[in-house]
């Protein structure tokens, strides 16, 4: 009865819930964004999700045995940063170009650092970030959202032979027949033109954008339903929308005309996309409960910034690597005040 | 399939098996009114296994181990020989000192030997073997009464030390010192009725089944140490204790309860103060130094019984449950009784993988069932084998998901202090981040998702700077 008795020490208890759990249930949290943008944008968009998260995982595959810490596939995070990255590139992007921005995510971003948990920012955006400076004129091409033929044929850039440059989509969107399409994004239409588009569109997302950012409501849907879980800090996300409505706010009130709404500016670009699934990797922010608020607000503030200001018409990415990139800073501002502490000069390190 | 597949994505993930999320109850404590203190968890405590059983005694072990060294302090100094025949509740070791207390032999017998035997902690210490006659009557026969009322202050603290009464929370520290603390006025007396660790009911119990000797023991230390009021703290899982002490209160006397949320560590002395009072000890103080005494349920019921009647603590209240125990229950246990025993008396079902002495949170899992229950034993908890399941037992980096932080009842930043750990940086882990503070609940340890031992990291940290320092 009393044979082999185990020792362990205390706390003998433990919560059912680990790493893997948490990055499967992200995954499945943006699933149903991946079948929008599939829905919406046909066989590329499924095609450029499918060879992100091949690249990603093959990638971390790779360095991981390179290490020799083992598989760590089987965290489900390079997973993430596979979709994450696909949701966020336009959907004609090459795929081998998409490739290569997964395989600078992961390696670049997080294998080089040491791998899960050590990465200092979001593997996906530092991807993201290398083909936008490296494939500028592919990384804003945008084609139509509902083309006819969507699910026979691809947009001719998907294709592109590797180190080519895309081929060109203008003809083929003048075929679609899109009545006044001009290739760009309610974004630069606002930036540029100070034409917002009517907001209950903006909001269901049936627009032109990255494969995935373009359904506000999705991701919303998504989003809460993956803090409800406990697997994500729903304050992050808050945070970066308030701060980003608080700050459009006043512009707005003064020229409507020139600035956007706080409402166009949540439910445009990739705000909401990069804020519930982007802001919010756990790894990448702040670990004080003061700190993740100012990181949020921080966030939200200076993409509006960028949008506005800047010479970008997105600036969310940016806004997310700066904040990354201060948020051990961010930490060490907002240490909690522990229990029954005694007022005392930090000990100079 | 689908059904299933639906059902799993239902319900925050925590729940299974692990008590409720973190964020849940904090977004809804604006809406409660209820005494608490900020963090915590919410393990599942199973608490309605051994609720509802009263307390029965327990027949004598064949063999009694009375380890000498059963509180803090110096350990007691034996009064008797091999071979001498004692009578239950006769001395059979006297205090070395003021923090220190004299033991009673829980039955009648024979001395057997004295000598090593195993501890929970691991290392061998002396102890007193007592064989029972199992014949005897085993009346209590050496006491000599008290009139309680009659009495002065020093001689209750002399009689509570005399009674070998120590904390039977778990802490074990001799009561009497704590009646007396240097340099400090006692304003406020908080009875801790929480009970907070998962699956334990013997404080509930105690308060429902010995109110009278509960009150008894509260107005005598109201007495000694002069404070203006009494506080029974209990958390609002155990609601009829609460009625049941309210309706017993006497009248005229300073002494309410009052429910606290159940929530772990809610018993914690320097939680509970928060709950109830709003205060917070200092860093590195005692509760005296804003006034407050914290005695145990249990402790003050004990006090409450013994002394008027003159005798010393042989016997405790003990929780035996777990999910591996078969028939689990509140027992009234001597000292000195065999763990082995009384897991045969409870029965064990399936395949036995760890015993626990205390809580399943604090509580030390022993390498031996031979150990003794001590004084400041308030439960055995046997869990099941677990099966190794690779992503359970996977430890994974810091993901810096702060689950940790939210949780620390004291709010220090276990995950940094982790980090810290594992860079050996453990100066820095007392200078800049409270180490010191850290009272070992558990808590993140819990939480974290990346099954990190933090709370076994900050133990080895702890006595790391302890050897640095001397």
């Amino acid at each position: 009865m009393v044979k082999g008795i185990e020792i362990r020490t205390s706390p003998h208890l433990k919560r059912a819930l680990n790493v893997q759990q948490i990055m499967r249930n992200v995954v499945y949290a943006m699933l149903p964004i991946c079948a929008f943008a599939i829905w919406q944008f046909g066989l590329s968009a499924a095609l450029l999700l499918a060879t992100t998260t091949a690249a990603a995982v093959a990638t971390e595959a790779f360095f991981s045995r390179l290490r020799g810490a083992g598989n760590t596939v089987a965290d489900w995070s390079a997973v993430i940063t596979g979709i994450l990255l696909g949701l966020t590139l336009p959907p004609g992007f090459p795929l081998w170009m998409a490739a290569v921005a997964a395989f600078v995510g992961i390696g670049l971003g997080k294998a080089l650092f040491g791998g899960l948990g050590y990465n200092v920012m979001n593997p996906a955006l530092v991807g993201r970030a290398f083909v936008q400076a490296a494939f500028p004129v592919a990384i804003t091409t945008w084609t139509p959202a509902f083309a006819p033929d969507r699910f026979v044929e691809l947009i001719p850039s998907t294709l592109t032979a590797p180190f080519m440059q895309p081929n060109p989509v203008k003809d083929w969107v003048a075929g679609l027949g899109v009545d006044s399409w001009t290739g760009a994004t309610p974004l630069a239409v606002q930036k540029f033109q100070h034409i917002e588009e009517p907001a209950m569109d903006m909001f269901t997302g049936l627009i032109a954008g990255s494969a995935g950012e373009t359904s506000a409501a999705l991701i919303l849907v998504c989003g809460l339903w993956l803090a409800w879980r406990g697997c994500l800090d729903w304050r992050i996300p808050a945070s970066v929308l308030a701060g980003a409505a608080l700050v459009a706010l006043p512009f707005w009130l003064v020229d409507p005309g020139l600035y956007p709404s706080p409402w166009f500016v949540l439910c445009s670009g990739g705000l909401m996309l990069a804020a519930w699934f982007m802001a919010s990797d756990m790894v990448a922010s702040p670990v004080t409960p003061w700190g993740v608020i100012v990181y949020g607000v921080f966030i939200g503030a200076l993409t509006v910034f960028i949008r506005l200001f800047g010479g970008l018409v997105e600036g969310v990415m940016y806004a997310i690597l700066l904040a990354n990139a201060a948020g051990p800073l961010i930490s060490d501002w907002t240490q909690p005040r522990v229990y029954g502490a005694v007022k005392k000069a930090r000990a100079k390190s | 399939m689908i059904a299933r597949v639906l059902s799993g994505l239902r319900g925050p993930l925590a729940r299974p098996g692990g008590g409720k999320s973190a964020h849940g109850p904090d977004l809804l404590r604006i809406f409660r009114r209820r005494k608490t203190f900020p963090h915590g968890i919410y393990p599942v405590e199973h608490k309605e296994w051994t609720a509802d059983k009263p307390i029965r005694r327990l027949p004598f072990a064949p063999v009694l181990v009375i380890p000498l060294s059963q509180h803090r302090g110096n350990p007691a100094e034996p009064l008797v020989q091999v071979g001498q025949e004692v009578v239950r509740g006769e001395p059979i070791a006297r205090a070395a000192g003021f923090v220190s207390v004299p033991m009673h032999a829980p039955a009648t017998g024979v001395i057997q030997a004295i000598d090593l035997a195993p501890t929970p902690e691991g290392p061998k210490k002396p102890a007193i073997y007592l064989k029972v006659y199992q014949a005897a009557t085993q009346a209590v026969l050496f006491d000599t009464g008290h009139d309680i009322d009659a009495m002065t202050n020093d001689e209750i603290v002399a009689a509570v030390q005399d009674a070998g009464l120590v904390g039977l929370g778990g802490a074990a520290f001799p009561s009497h010192v704590k009646l007396l603390p240097k340099d400090a006025v006692i304003d406020t007396v908080i009875v801790n009725g929480c009970e907070c660790e998962p699956y334990l009911t013997c404080d509930h119990r105690v308060m429902l089944e010995q109110t009278e000797a509960l009150l008894r023991g509260i107005r005598l230390v109201l007495k000694v140490t002069g404070a203006k009021r009494a506080i029974i703290g209990v958390e609002d899982n155990k609601l009829n204790a609460v009625d049941q002490i309210r309706a017993r209160l006497p009248a005229g006397q300073p002494i309410t309860a009052e429910a606290v949320e159940s929530k772990y560590p809610q018993g914690a002395e320097k939680m509970l103060i928060k709950s109830l009072l709003g205060k917070e000890v200092p860093a590195g103080g005692l509760p005296a130094h804003v006034g407050v005494a914290v005695f145990n349920v249990g402790t003050l019921a004990q006090m409450g019984d013994l002394l008027p009647k003159g005798r010393g603590l042989i016997e405790r209240v003990v929780t035996v449950s777990g999910p591996a125990v078969a028939n689990p229950g509140n027992f009234m246990v001597p000292i000195g009784t065999p763990v082995r025993f009384l897991l045969d008396h409870v029965g064990i079902k399936g395949s036995l993988g760890q015993v626990i002495l205390g809580g399943a949170m604090m509580g030390m899992s022993v390498s031996s069932v031979d150990v003794p229950v001590t004084k400041g034993v308030s439960g055995v908890v046997a869990l099941e084998r677990e099966e190794d399941d690779p992503a359970r037992r996977h430890v994974y980096a810091c993901i810096k998901c702060g689950e940790c932080l939210k949780a620390c009842p004291i709010n220090l930043n276990p995950s940094t202090l982790g980090e810290l750990a594992q860079a050996r940086e453990y100066g820095r882990m007392a200078q800049e981040f409270y180490l010191d503070q850290c009272f070992e609940c558990g808590s993140c340890a819990y939480v974290c998702p990346s099954n990190i031992p933090l709370t076994q990291y900050f133990r080895i940290a702890k006595s790391i700077n302890r050897e640095r320092k001397n």
